[in-house]
C-alpha cells in the first residue's frame, strides 16, 4: 500500500467539510473513558480502542470521545461515562472491550441504557 | 501495567491534567548501547521541590479522591528492575520532564507494547493539547507532530474519526519504516 501523505489529510478535510455541511450541527453524545492510573492498569486503553473502532464502523461523526482522570472508585475501573445530549449521564463500571461495544450500539445509538453494567447516574 | 506504552499513557495524562498545552514524547532504541529510553517533557504547571521529593512514594498523591498515587513509582520501578534509571525534573510554573532508561536486552524489560493506541487515545482525549512524538531507532527517526496535522486539516477537529484512522495508519507505517522493534 502506498505511503500516506499530507494530501490524504487534505482529502479527509474536504470530505469532512462536505459531510458537515449536509448535517444540521450539534453533538449527539459525549463518551468519557476514565484514564487514571487505575483505569489504565485495569484495561481502559483496549476499551478506548474498541469504542473508536465502533464509532468508525457506525460512521457517526457527532459523538465526542474524551478521557478523564480517576474518580475515586478504582475498584470499578475501567469506567465509562455516557452522556446523551439532554439526558442524565450514566456511569458504567467494570467495562471491557465487548461491553463497550454493547453500550455503544444499544445506549449511544439506540438510546437503551444498559442497566446491567451501570453503576451510577451522573 | 505490563507495557511501557501504558506507563507513557499514564504519565502523559499527568501532563495534560497539569494543564500542559505541548507535550514532547520521545522513545529511543539504541542497540549499540543496549538502551531503550523514554522521555516525556511538558509545559504544564510543574511541581515544587518538596513535591518532587515525594512523588516517588507510592502513597503520595495530589488527588483527594483516593489515598495512593502509584503512577510514577511504577515506571521508576520498571526501569530500575532492568538496571536502568529514572529521572524527574520539575519546576513550578515551567513544566516537568520525566525520563526512564531501560536495558534493552534485560529479561525484565517490559515490551513497549501498543504505542499507537497510546498516542491515539491521548490525541482523541485531549484535542487541545499538542503532542510531538519522536521515535528513534538507531539512526532512523519517525516524528509525529500534531501541530502540523492540525494545520493541514484546518477546521476539522483532530479527534474526528477519519483523522484518527489516518493517524493510526500513519504512525504504523512510520514505525515500520524505521524498523522499530521494542
Amino acid at each position: 500500500m502506498a505511503k500516506l501523505s499530507i494530501s490524504d489529510l487534505k482529502k479527509i478535510k474536504e470530505k469532512v467539510h462536505s459531510d458537515t455541511a449536509l448535517r444540521e450541527g450539534g453533538q449527539r453524545a459525549k463518551i468519557t473513558v476514565h484514564m487514571g492510573t487505575c483505569g489504565i492498569a485495569a484495561g481502559a486503553r483496549p476499551v478506548m480502542d474498541s469504542l473508536m473502532s465502533e464509532i468508525a464502523e457506525a460512521g457517526v461523526a457527532d459523538v465526542i470521545v474524551t478521557t478523564s482522570g480517576c474518580a475515586g472508585m478504582c475498584s470499578k475501573e475501567p469506567m465509562v461515562t455516557v452522556e446523551i445530549l439532554g439526558q442524565q449521564p450514566i456511569i458504567y463500571g467494570n467495562i471491557d472491550a465487548n461491553k463497550m461495544r454493547q453500550i455503544f450500539k444499544r445506549h449511544v445509538l439506540q438510546g437503551e441504557v444498559q442497566t446491567m453494567f451501570a453503576i451510577a447516574r451522573g | 501495567m505490563l507495557e511501557l506504552s501504558l506507563h507513557i499513557l499514564d504519565i502523559v495524562e499527568n501532563s495534560t491534567r497539569a494543564g500542559a498545552t505541548t507535550v514532547y514524547i520521545t522513545v529511543v532504541e539504541d542497540n549499540a548501547r543496549d538502551i531503550l529510553s523514554i522521555e516525556v517533557r511538558d509545559n504544564g504547571s510543574g511541581m515544587s521541590e518538596d513535591i518532587v521529593a515525594k512523588v516517588l512514594d507510592p502513597f503520595y498523591t495530589t488527588k483527594t479522591v483516593r489515598k495512593v498515587g502509584l503512577g510514577l513509582p511504577m515506571i521508576a520501578q520498571a526501569a530500575e528492575r532492568t538496571e536502568g534509571n529514572f529521572t524527574l525534573e520539575s519546576k513550578g510554573g515551567e513544566g516537568t520532564r520525566v525520563a526512564a532508561e531501560f536495558k534493552f536486552s534485560h529479561i525484565d524489560r517490559q515490551p513497549l507494547g501498543d504505542i499507537i493506541s497510546t498516542l491515539i487515545t491521548l490525541i482523541a482525549g485531549n484535542m487541545d493539547v499538542d503532542f510531538i512524538y519522536r521515535h528513534q531507532h538507531n539512526n532512523r527517526v519517525f516524528i509525529l507532530d500534531t501541530r502540523e496535522v492540525k494545520k493541514e486539516i484546518e477546521g476539522v477537529p483532530i479527534n474526528h474519526v477519519e483523522v484518527l484512522q489516518f493517524l493510526r495508519q500513519h504512525i504504523q507505517e512510520g514505525l515500520e519504516e524505521i524498523g522499530a522493534e521494542a
